[in-house]
């Protein structure tokens, strides 16, 4: 077999690895999308504001020093620790969940029955107060995000590889990437298994369909709203785990939500698998789109052909490839 | 047999309730009424009468809807319920069956009726005797219990509904509307169900209908409603022997068929009703 034919094995690897990156932040969109009809515009930036707060914690940063050495005219920074980094996950697992417990009580409390439209500009609302609030916390400086996971080529895979064709030099595969995939996969599994098979889960999908039954049989909405909150909470800080210790903790991490949009008009915005196909489909597609063809037109064709093929699927199935099936009965 | 619900004791008292939709509408005028353990007794009226928003008033439905009880009592086993919220209602035994047949379109018929034991905390083995309780009274769902509730027929969303309710072990079922766009016979079928649990499970029914006939022969006692108040309550029988009841709801009268120029007396008469 010729060298051409294992690069293009290895673009379509990598692709699926990035693929499953986009997958992680467009699961939390499913998750609170599913459950309440609500597109949740602050999904990209909770990320964000995880993985900060994770970075804080696990450095031992002093919250709100910027403004307590202000106000105080102090000079604290740090307090001198540093967290384990298991514990500081959990931490801020344990802020994610505050956090939704508070986005109930202040915000989704009121908005009940109102148009989803409404609750989307209070996301939108959100979102932007949620990266101000981020900043004055922690710091607006890009951070350095390290959970011990391993970074770079894996040059073992590269090593075992390398003699299998005359002018190719191995698999390059990224550690982090595979551990991304290998962390999405477990995580996908347990989401499934917990919406199908238990008691809450089955809860949650009677919310998606029809909030005023699932109420009328005793299923506190309200309950419903934290927990989907703080699962999609937890989401986030495993997806700015995944992504800032790939590309840094800094504001743009927040935009990679854009990069989950397209993600969900493929997979569907309520479908969980389709979350990780469809993100599958666009990492292969978009790399394999840049190596074949992206030469003979100038390259850097990944920042716009993920929304086309979007766009494609928009006029030949909108509910994505996945999405519930609009039931309609005439 | 049809008077039994008069001796027993008082599950459910409704005590001259004002609701208000959204601050300003003014639905419910003073509705008083009381639910008898073991009966089944019928809320009448016609089209926005006020019957579901009763209903929504003593399960708390209504605060999701922008309604709010202004005025009144509302009290179950003598305790006030009117504050709380629809989940500590369940577990107190009170369930609705929501008008126009709200199913879980795509959980499977079982997923559906098992939703309805969320809030109960007494093991599965009694939960899944129940689930078989409900297949027998609704064989039609044992058959239909994989597929999405979506996908089955308007009678069958009906059952549905029901059987979720008596999932939730209830001792008194808020029934709206169950006739609602079935056909009739599917009507009597689901009434003969309705009846069969009230006799054999020993479950209260508060059943708002507009189908006046249907429900008239099979509730124990009844009150009509119209524009938001009680006009006329009392035994299912006595209700269906009186003329007024007769001419207004039943469609019948003593003089026969009525021709256009009874309208000016029709109204006058019906007056005083409302």
């Amino acid at each position: 077999m010729s060298a051409d034919f294992f690069y293009t094995v290895e673009v379509i690897i990598n692709g699926l690895m990035t693929g499953v990156m986009y997958s992680l932040v467009a699961l939390g969109f499913v998750l609170i999308f599913k459950a309440s009809g609500v597109f949740n515009y602050a999904q990209g930036v909770m990320a964000l504001f995880a993985a900060m707060t994770l970075v804080g914690i696990q450095t031992g940063q002093v919250p709100f020093a910027h403004l307590i050495n202000t106000i105080f005219g102090t000079h604290l920074h740090k307090f001198g620790w540093e967290v384990p980094t298991l514990l500081a996950i959990l931490l801020a697992l344990g802020v994610m969940i505050l956090f939704a417990f508070i986005v109930e009580r202040y915000i989704l409390k009121h908005l009940v029955n109102q148009d989803p439209i409404i609750l989307f500009m209070a996301t939108i609302g959100l979102a932007y107060f949620m990266e101000g609030f981020g900043d004055l916390m922690w710091g607006s400086e890009i951070k350095n995000l390290d959970v011990g996971l391993p970074q770079g080529g894996n040059i073992w895979l590269e090593n075992a590889t390398s003699d299998w064709a005359d002018g190719f030099y191995g698999f390059y595969l990224d550690n982090l990437d595979m551990w991304a995939t290998a962390i999405a996969v477990v995580l996908v599994a347990s989401l499934i298994v917990f919406s199908n098979y238990t008691k809450t889960g089955r809860a949650l999908r009677a919310v998606a369909d029809d909030n005023q039954a699932a109420l009328s049989v005793g299923i506190s909405l309200r309950t419903i709203w934290v927990i989907v909150w703080s699962l999609a909470g937890f989401v986030a800080l495993v997806a700015g785990i995944m992504w800032g210790a790939k590309s840094g903790v800094q504001f743009s991490l927040s935009l990679i939500a854009l990069k989950a949009l397209p993600v969900l008009m493929l997979g569907g915005f309520t479908s969980i698998p389709g979350a990780i196909v469809g993100g599958m489909i666009i990492g292969v597609g978009e790399k394999l789109f840049e190596f074949a063809v992206g030469p003979y037109i100038g390259g850097a064709t990944e920042n716009w052909f993920a929304y086309v093929l979007a766009l494609l699927f928009l006029v030949f199935r909108p509910q994505g490839l996945f999405g519930e099936k609009i039931i309609e009965r005439v | 047999m049809l008077d039994t619900g008069e001796t027993q004791e008082t599950l459910l008292e409704v005590n001259n309730i004002e609701v208000i939709y959204n601050h300003v509408i003014l639905v419910l005028k003073g509705v008083s009424l009381t639910v008898p353990k073991g009966g089944i007794t019928a809320l009448l009226g016609g089209n926005g009468a006020g019957k579901s928003t009763t209903l929504k008033a003593i399960s708390n439905l209504l605060r999701s809807e922008r309604g709010d009880v202004t005025k009144g009592t509302i009290e179950y086993r003598g305790e006030s319920i009117t504050d709380l919220n629809p989940a500590a209602l369940v577990k107190r035994g009170v369930i609705q069956v929501m008008e126009g047949r709200h199913c879980f379109e795509h959980l499977t018929v079982e997923d559906n009726l098992m939703t309805g034991a969320y809030t109960r905390g007494d093991g599965k083995g009694a939960v899944s005797a129940d689930l078989e309780m409900v297949y027998e009274y609704f064989p039609r769902l044992r058959e239909r219990r994989k597929s999405q509730a979506g996908y089955t027929s308007g009678g069958e969303q009906q059952m549905v509904a029901i059987g979720r309710a008596l999932m939730s072990k209830p001792e008194t079922v808020l029934l709206d509307e169950p006739s609602m766009g079935l056909a009739p016979q599917l009507v009597e079928e689901i009434f003969e169900i309705v009846k069969g649990l009230n006799e054999k499970e020993g479950v209260s029914f508060l059943l708002a209908e507009q189908n006046t006939n249907v429900a008239l022969r099979y509730a124990h006692q009844g009150y009509i409603l119209e524009s938001g108040r009680v006009v006329m309550e009392g035994l299912a029988s006595e209700l269906r022997e009186n003329p007024d009841v007769k001419e207004f709801y039943l469609g019948v009268s003593e003089e026969g068929r009525k021709s256009f120029r009874d309208v000016r007396s029709y109204r006058r008469r019906k007056r005083w009703l409302s």
